[in-house]
């Protein structure tokens, strides 16, 4: 997948050797998932998917893979907002509690 | 070789702004501040400096676009004075808090109202935390060369943090005298281009200026306050570095002139320093045991100095071109904290508020209570001087 | 090339922000990156952005970036790109600076209009949310009339904000006379990328307003960001137009026919309290400004 990840082992600064100088950082750091947000995640019909994109491109997060030939979404950013859903043409994706049956 | 001229201070630091080679410099006129910019546009427009010169609409964006240029490690300069320097007041702290060394002259300027032109120290000493260092020159001579030695001071990896040089207004910045002005070469040697980490870069992206909550803030403050102390010792470090090459040397953060057996003392900054040093030349000829003693940098304070002068004077007066209303003057305040628990007795003086004159005889006239002091007699712990009634 | 779904860059520039479900916001910042890609330095003031994407040790954005103070964003990301210039990063390098409609058409708009001035070569994106969201849903010079805010809530006394136009940034930057100015949606991505691109490739100060619906100000399922950017601009409560630096501007996008501004307002909880003649006032107020668009814009 061509998504930044989750920084799981990001460790913050423990003394002043490692303490940030003035208010800088580097980019592209994310030390926490975005999962949290979420209580429905889309699910996809994969076989009525027409690989439009508008997903991906409606996505605030970024978190849906282009062009894969199978729709798929990074658990650990996506934060469940069903726009997704909420755009396809053809109603392709439902929007399903988290924990219950994905298929 | 370098040569003389007859400048104002304002002239004077424009020149130490030339010699030091800035990419940027972004500024607003304001009144006294304005023969400062003036000059450097002369320099552009006569093919002797070469810099990106913006004429942004208000200090605020100057403060801002001078922010935005230190953050592409740009060498960068902005002026203003007063009303400018109050507007300019909330990016003096984000160009201190996140370590971009801009240097800025401050034409030291009452703040209305009632509006008001002429010199007063209202303006930077409403700044006092703002996280910049604060320096304050006598003399265009010493407005040229402690322009220079901001720039080291400020980007002194260890220091790296912005600096403020304080000039009188009118009382300097439109006032001519004769000026030694370095050679390009002399302070290329003694002022190295601009290098830092602290900016953008294409090849090590960087976050800047960043929210940072609770848990790492202290931390960061605690980084600044070590940064002044630092400064400290640099401050007279590069002003003997800078007196090896030129000749002229002004002490660090203070400066005592005729304080060696001095029982009376007045505590001065800026141009009153210049007029001070007359009448204690006059009365160490009537024999009375007189000095001065000049502050040249109020931030960082010279703490150290004033502790360890606690008992060395009979009496000692802070002159203010300030005041906090409802206290006492703004200088007089932190001398007298340090000097706690010493001998000496203390008075400050308020004069020169809205560009008051403060002529000759009204110094002598402190000399004069400090003297009764000296003898226990009472005084006013606060007074104000030269006033109509 | 023309910019399609298809080609578009499947990088990430913008990614975890901390933004509530369904952000407008950052729907134009990652639209925008898209386009602008590494070469980008990005500016942006306090405001929902920066809070959501570079609170320490966090940063959601993988290009350099600054933050600066709330009125500030116009003159330091002037001061990027002059100094980008004298320090000779070349000429591939944008300076992005983007900011919500309080830090643009409010605290913001002196700076702007002096950076507009100055023509410094920057690209300016306003994401218009239409109040400070980031401080809690008060009223900006952005907010709609009648629209429910904290700062014009509803009650005996009030139907919420009274202002009756929302300050137009679009035609306050031609009278500037930038090189290109645009309004734009995150409901028309390509119409949006597109002004975007034009505007990477134009020398000056480019402007770009964008519509960035707010489910958490606005009131809304945030699953429909999308769909509500969309009713604005069909019920012609809001345009996709743009200025070229010369001429008249021009609408990109065209609705055959207005659709009614009562279902638009209808989904969203900041107007509940309009009663059938405030909606009636509110679409012959659109009816006129659509006239005055359809007398003075090419279509």
């Amino acid at each position: 997948m061509n998504k930044p990840a989750w920084n799981k082992d990001y460790q913050a600064p423990s003394g002043w050797d490692t303490m940030f100088f003035g208010a800088s950082n580097g980019v592209g750091i994310l030390p926490t998932p975005n999962s949290g947000f979420r209580t429905f995640h889309p699910v996809v019909d994969q076989d009525a998917c027409i690989h439009c994109n508008l997903c991906w491109i409606y996505c605030p997060e970024g978190c849906i893979e282009k062009e894969t030939g199978k729709m798929v979404v990074d658990m650990d950013y996506c934060k469940g907002c069903g726009i997704c859903a909420n755009e396809c043409p053809r109603k392709c994706i439902s929007m399903v509690k988290d924990g219950e049956q994905d298929e | 070789m370098s040569k003389k001229a007859f400048l104002s201070a304002n002239e004077a630091a424009a020149h130490g702004v030339r010699l030091c080679r800035p990419d940027v410099v972004a500024a607003y006129p304001i009144t006294p501040q304005t023969t400062l910019v003036e000059k450097l546009a002369d320099f552009l427009a006569d093919g002797e400096a070469d810099f990106r010169y913006m004429m942004v609409e208000s200090e605020h964006s100057a403060m801002a676009a001078a922010l935005g240029a230190s953050m592409m490690g740009a060498r960068t300069f902005t002026a203003s004075s007063s009303q400018g320097l109050l507007y300019m007041c909330e990016m003096l702290s984000y160009v201190s808090g996140a370590r971009h060394p801009v240097v800025m002259v401050d034409a030291n300027r009452a703040t209305a109202t009632p509006w008001n032109i002429y010199g007063d120290q209202r303006d930077v000493f409403a700044m006092r935390d703002s996280g910049w260092i604060m320096l304050f020159a006598e003399n265009g001579q010493e407005a040229l060369d402690m322009v220079i030695q901001a720039y080291k001071l400020a980007e002194d990896p260890e220091v790296m943090t912005p600096v403020m040089v304080n000039l009188d207004g009118f009382t300097l910045t439109h006032t001519y005298d004769l000026v030694e002005i370095p050679e390009q070469e002399e302070v290329d040697a003694f002022l190295p281009p601009f290098k830092t980490s602290n900016k953008l870069d294409l090849e090590d992206p960087k976050t800047l200026c960043q929210t940072v909550g609770p848990d790492f803030h202290m931390e960061g403050r605690y980084l600044q306050q070590q940064a002044f102390e630092k400064a400290k010792e640099k401050i007279a470090a590069y002003d003997r570095e800078y007196g090896e090459m030129t000749g002229r040397s002004y002490g660090g953060m203070i400066e005592e002139y005729r304080c060696e057996d001095a029982e009376l003392v007045l505590v001065t900054t800026g141009s009153v320093s210049g007029t001070t040093r007359i009448v204690v030349d006059c009365l160490r000829e009537e024999g009375k045991k007189v000095g001065m003693i000049r502050v040249r940098s109020y931030r960082p304070f010279p703490k150290e100095y004033f502790d360890s002068i606690k008992d060395r004077f009979a009496a000692m007066g802070v002159i203010d071109r300030s005041l906090s209303f409802g206290l006492e003057g703004t200088l007089y305040s932190e001398v007298k904290a340090e000097l706690y628990g010493g001998s000496a007795k203390l008075v400050n003086f308020i004069v020169g508020l809205g560009g008051r004159d403060i002529p000759k005889d009204l110094i002598a006239m402190m000399y004069d209570k400090l003297d009764r002091m000296q003898k226990n007699e009472a005084e006013e712990e606060v007074q104000f001087l030269g006033m109509r009634w | 090339m023309a910019i399609n779904l298809k080609n578009m860059s499947d990088q990430e520039l913008i990614y975890g922000a901390k933004t509530c479900q369904g952000c407008g916001a950052i729907m134009a910042a990652r639209m925008a990156m898209k386009i602008l890609g590494e070469k980008t330095c990005l500016a942006t003031p306090a405001c929902c952005f920066a809070a959501t994407t570079t609170v320490y040790p966090q940063s959601a954005i993988f290009v350099n970036n600054v933050i600066t103070a709330f009125p500030a964003l116009a003159a330091t990301a002037s001061g990027m790109a002059v100094a980008a210039e004298a320090m000779g990063w070349g000429d591939d390098v944008n300076i992005l600076a983007l900011a919500g409609d309080g830090g643009t058409v409010d605290i913001g708009l002196q700076g702007l209009s002096g950076a507009a001035e100055r023509n410094d070569n920057i690209i300016y994106i306003c994401y218009d949310n239409e109040a400070y969201m980031n401080t809690g849903v008060q009223r900006s010079a952005s907010t709609p009339y009648g629209s429910w805010t904290t700062t014009t809530p509803t009650g005996p006394c009030s139907k919420g904000e009274k202002n009756k136009i929302k300050k137009n940034l679009f035609e306050i930057m031609i009278a500037h006379r930038v090189p290109y100015a645009a309004t734009a949606s995150v409901a028309y991505p390509i119409d949006f990328m597109e002004k975007v691109e034009k505007a990477r490739k134009i020398k000056g100060c480019k402007v770009i307003h964008v519509s960035a619906p707010c489910p958490t100000g606005w009131g809304y399922d945030p699953s429909k960001t999308v769909e509500i950017g969309k009713k604005a601009v069909e019920a012609g409560l809001w345009q996709l137009a743009e200025w070229e630096g010369s001429g008249k501007p021009r609408l990109t996008y065209q609705p055959k026919e207005l659709s009614p501004v009562e279902p638009y307002l209808k989904m969203q909880k900041r107007f509940k309290h309009l009663q059938p003649e405030d909606i009636q006032e509110i679409q012959e107020l659109r009816d006129a400004q659509w006239q005055r668009i359809m007398e003075t814009y090419d279509k």
